[in-house]
This record gives structure tokens, sequence and C-alpha cells, in this order.
């Protein structure tokens, strides 16, 4: 079942073209890498797809709707309760627990608060004894690690992580994405990772090459 | 979570910045609470004291001091009145009552007043134990002077010359007997000892070389007989425009209205409270700029939070309200210390006039007035709030994340 199309997506910033799509496609549950050189527009086209940014021209269409259809409101909405994103930097936000990152994740995307929910991430992740700690006191493994439990606890049907591997070490690198397929995995996402990382390249079946713009 | 527990969060995340914030406002709230409850306290005490008396009679003087001489016991009186004067007055056709009071002695801080029984049935003060006066030097005390002296039925005393806290010579050879302690009456009733008029002339009857008081009115000749001031009751309004008038050039009393000089005085005051008033606004003001302040600043480093709460589903909405409850919660916090505060300050601000024996002022009393100030706090910290507020609902999500 496809999960989310896009077509002929431009879009161009202070007169210069970021981004060019022609066609493309993923099914329900595929593990996909959004490959390119910087500047390609990745993250551009992470953010599309994920709503945060209305692209100039094309279509998007995620779980059957028609992203440029929605009210900006909706989209919000849409994109809290279907789209997880795991940021290049993580930001939790600093001033809440670990725990309370989760719970504002699902207050935030208009789900019921489920503590359960929460913890049984958490626990997958191996942070069950961080629930408490403030984001400044994880190191960045754990760090990263929430910021994935807050992309997922709300079981999204697409989940995007944006350069989750850059600046780690071999063994890092791995496990970072064996984390993140097995998250997707255990909620059927369709994963797709944006990265330059050539070390992923053959642990990803299904790749889409941005080319670089001219 | 919801949308006041992360805005709470961010507040004890910046404990400093908070404690300077809240305490600002506190003082403002603070200050207004106070100055709220004293003028309104004093005001109603002012006005309770007076209530019923139309004109006062005293001596050529001010007439300001013979209002606070006469109803508040607070000055010195102007001088005495003649005995045949107050009796043509007594029988004016526009006069309905006449309560006279003969002033000058105290004990031990507290005014003994020779007076009718008049006076204590003006204030409908109740008898809590013993009785009222028969005769000359039976004394009846206000509830706070049997409290403070610890005077009780049957116990003598002895009234000093003057009306200071020293007192001057005390006239030992006429002590008056307690025979009465009065119910509290939150008037100016419990502050006093009160006689009839005949003891305090009985006290000064030395001067007449009279030894037995038991009788002195019929000893004493009219021209002999003092009285301090009169407390006067129209027959009807007409008498406003014509008594005052009628005192004033045909006699060499003085008359003064307690309507008109307790205006005057509250204006006089008013100034000052005016001035504490525009203090504690301007306090109010820097409390509201500093949560400004706060919260813009913040604003920069939030910057990446917001934009991730938008990734997580909030609307724009969700954000404004965030930094709006924010600067509601500051001035909740705010307003709530302030209440406290004020109504502390107030309850010990009565403390201290209390043992200075001046107007009572308690903590322990709500003015509805209170109620805007509180909006008003609230107002000053959502308004503070709104451009920042204006600005979280205006973050561009994608250029945000993308720059970093």
């Amino acid at each position: 079942m496809t999960l989310f199309a896009v077509n002929n997506l431009q879009h161009s910033y202070d007169g210069q073209n970021v981004l060019a799509v022609d066609a493309w496609q993923a099914a329900q549950g595929e593990h996909w890498l959004v490959l390119g050189p910087s500047g390609s527009g990745k993250t551009t086209l992470l953010h599309t797809l994920a709503g945060i940014l209305r692209p100039a021209a094309g279509s998007i269409v995620v779980a059957e709707q028609d992203l440029a259809a929605l009210s900006p409101s909706a989209l919000d909405h849409f994109r809290g309760r279907h789209i997880g994103i795991v940021l290049q930097r993580l930001h939790l936000i600093p001033s809440l627990s670990v725990m309370e990152n989760l719970l504002l994740a699902q207050y935030l995307s208009g789900m019921p608060q489920d503590r359960r929910r929460a913890e049984e991430v958490l626990a997958s992740l191996d942070l069950a004894e961080k629930a408490g700690a403030k984001p400044h006191e994880l190191s960045f493994g754990q760090a990263q690690r929430v910021a994935v439990a807050r992309a997922v606890v709300n079981r999204p049907r697409l989940l995007l992580a944006d350069e989750p591997t850059s600046n780690l070490d071999d063994a890092r690198c791995l496990q970072v994405l064996e984390l993140l397929q097995a998250q997707a995995r255990a909620c059927n996402a369709t994963l797709v990772i944006a990265t330059h990382d050539q070390r992923i390249k053959a642990r990803v079946g299904n790749h889409y090459q941005l080319g670089a713009l001219g | 979570m919801n949308i006041a527990s992360v805005s709470f969060s961010y507040l004890r995340a910046r404990p400093l910045s908070t404690l300077l914030n809240v305490l600002l406002l506190a003082l403002g709230v603070a200050t207004i609470i106070l100055l709220l409850l004293a003028t309104d306290q004093f005001e109603e005490r002012m006005q309770r004291d007076a209530r019923g008396i139309d004109l006062v009679v005293g001596a050529k003087g001010s007439p300001l001091q013979i209002i606070l001489s006469a109803i508040y016991h607070l000055d010195v009186p102007t001088g005495n009145i003649a005995y045949k004067q107050v009796q043509e007055i007594a029988k004016h056709r526009f006069v309905k009552k006449v309560i006279p009071l003969a002033l000058g002695d105290s004990y031990r801080g507290f005014r003994i007043v020779g007076t009718t029984q008049d006076y204590v049935a003006h204030y409908g003060a109740k008898v809590g134990s013993g009785r009222l006066w028969d005769k000359p030097l039976e004394a009846v005390l206000g509830a706070e002077v049997a409290a403070r002296t610890g005077h009780g039925l049957g116990t003598t005393f002895s009234g000093a010359h003057g009306l200071g806290d020293r007192g001057g010579q005390a006239h030992d050879e006429h002590p008056y007997v307690v025979v009465g302690i009065l119910q509290r009456t939150g008037t100016v009733l419990d502050r006093l000892v009160i006689a009839n008029y005949q003891s305090v002339w009985a006290v000064h009857a030395g001067h007449h070389d009279i030894k037995a008081v038991a009788d002195i009115e019929t000893q004493m000749t009219d021209d002999e007989k003092e009285f301090t001031a009169l407390l006067i009751q129209y027959a009807s309004p007409l008498a406003a425009a014509i008594l005052p008038r009628y005192i004033n050039n045909n006699s060499d009393m003085q008359a003064a209205s307690p309507a008109y000089e307790t205006a005057r005085l509250f204006n006089i005051v008013g100034v000052g409270v005016d001035v504490l008033r525009g203090f504690a606004l301007v306090l109010m003001f820097s409390a509201g700029l500093s949560v400004f302040i706060a919260l813009y600043n913040a604003l920069n480093d939030r910057r990446y939070d917001l934009a991730v709460m938008r990734t997580l589903g909030a609307g724009p909405g969700r954000l404004l309200l965030l930094l709006l409850c924010e600067g509601f919660l500051l001035a909740a916090l705010g307003a709530a210390l302030g209440l406290v505060l004020g109504h502390a300050l107030a309850e010990g601000l009565g403390r201290a006039l209390q043992a200075a024996q001046q107007i009572e002022i308690t903590g322990w009393a709500w003015v509805p007035a209170e109620l805007w100030v509180v909006a008003l706090a609230l107002g000053v910290g959502v308004l503070a709030a709104l451009l920042p507020a204006w600005r979280a609902y205006r973050t561009d999500i994608a250029g945000t994340l993308a720059r970093g």
C-alpha cells in the first residue's frame, strides 16, 4: 500500500531552486534513504514531506491525504498525528524531563496522554531509568534515543530522520540506524532517512537520489 | 502536560528572572493593596465616628481642630464655651439633640470625656459589664481602655490634667470609680473613659472652693460652668443653611461641619495617598516592562523549542497561548504574593498604630477594589506577553530548523 507519493515537487528560496523531485513514492513499512550532496535539498524534501514547508509547486499525498488541501491548522494536526520527526540537532525541550518531552508530544498531537505507552517506548530504547532526567543530564547518545522515542511515541505512519548518523563513529552509526529501523518496524511506519553518510547506504534497500541543482 | 505546565516549566528553568518579575509585580500590588486597606478603613472609621452628628460647636478656632478634638479625640480642643450660650443653642428650634462634652483630663493617655448618657446611646454602645453612671465620679470604660489598663469594676483611678500621653498633674483628691465597661463598638468610644459632665466639673471644683461634689451642679453658678464642645443633631435640613452662620455671627463660638471638615481632611491626606499610588503604578509598569524583556529575550533562546513544538503538531495559536500563559502565570504569582504581602503589611501597620493608640487598621479585611488590582496585575502580565506571543505565533518553523 502506498504511504506517500510526491509529484513534480519544486521549491525555491530567494529565487534559487532548492528542491526538484519528479516523482517518488513509498509503501507503508518501507525504509528509504534520501541521498545527495549537501545543498541538494534533502532537508527541504523532509520538511515538505512533514508538512512543515509548503512547496512552491507539485503535490504531496501522505496517507491518502493531499497535504495542499489541508488548512494550516489541519496540517499541524495531521503532522502531529501521523508523522514523527527526528531532527538533526534533536532539540529536546530543555526545561522538561525526558518523560515530559514524550507526554508533550502526545499532548500537542491531540492524542490522549498515555504514560504507559511513553514508558514502553523509553524501555524499548533502554531509557527507562532516564525518564525523570532533564535533557542536559543526558549523553548525546541518550539524547538522540530520547528524540527517537519522542518521534515514535504517537505511533506515526511516517518516521523522518534528518542526518541521524553524522558526527557518529562507525559503531554508534550502525546502532542508531538499527534502532531507527527497529522502532519503525515496531509501529509499521515508513522510514525516511536523509543522509550523506555513505556508511549506511548498503544497509537500507531503497534509495532516492537527489541530484545537484543547476 | 498542558500549556500551563509547559509555561510553568520554563518559569522554573529561569528562577532568578522569574523571582525578579514576581517580586516587582508583588511590590506594586502590595503597595496598592495596603493603600486601599488603609484609606478604606480610615475613611470608614472616620465616617462611623461622625455618623449622626450634623454640627460641632466649640470655642472660636480652627473648625478642623474642633472636629478632630470633639469627635475623634485626636487633637486638643480650641478652648471652652459658656454654659449660658450652650443653653441658648439647646433651645434653638433647629436643634433636635445636643450632646455636651467636657474635656481636659486623661488617664494613662486615654481621654476622660464628661458628657450625658446620650453620648453612649448615640454610638449604640452596649454595657458589657456593670452599668452606666448615676452620679459624678462614676466612670465607664471603653473596651480598649479596659483591656489596656486592666481596670475592672469597682477599681478606682485618678485623672491627670491634660490630654497627652504623659499627662499632667494628677487629680488625686477626686478619684473615679469604674462602674461599667462598654462592649467593643469599633468607634472612638473604645478608646475613651466616659463619665457625666458633672464629674469633670467636680474634679476641677477646687478652683471654686467646693468640697462636696455630689450635687456640684447646684453649687456652681452658671457663670462658672463650662463645656468644651457640643455635638448637635439638626431638627430639619434647613438648619444646615442657618444654624452654623447664626452661631458664628452671634456668639463667640465656632460651628464646624463634620462632613465638610472630614472631606477637607481626606483631600489633604489624599495628596500623599496619590503620590504613593503613583509610585505603586510605576512599580507595576516596570514589572510589566521586566516581564516583557524577559519573555522577549527568552524567545531567542527558545526559537528551536517553539519550532519543535510545531513539528510535534502544535498550531501557531498554541505557541501564542504558551507565551501569554507564561505572562499570565508570572502576573498571577505576583498578584497572589502581592495580596498576601499587602494584607500582612496592613496588619503590621495596624499593630504598630495600635500601640500608639491611633486609628485601628487590620489586614483581615477585604475591599472590593482589590479585585481590580488583581485584574490590573493580570492585565499587565498578559499585555507584556502580547508582542512576544505574537512573534511566537509567527515562528517560521522550516526556516528556524534549517538554520540549526
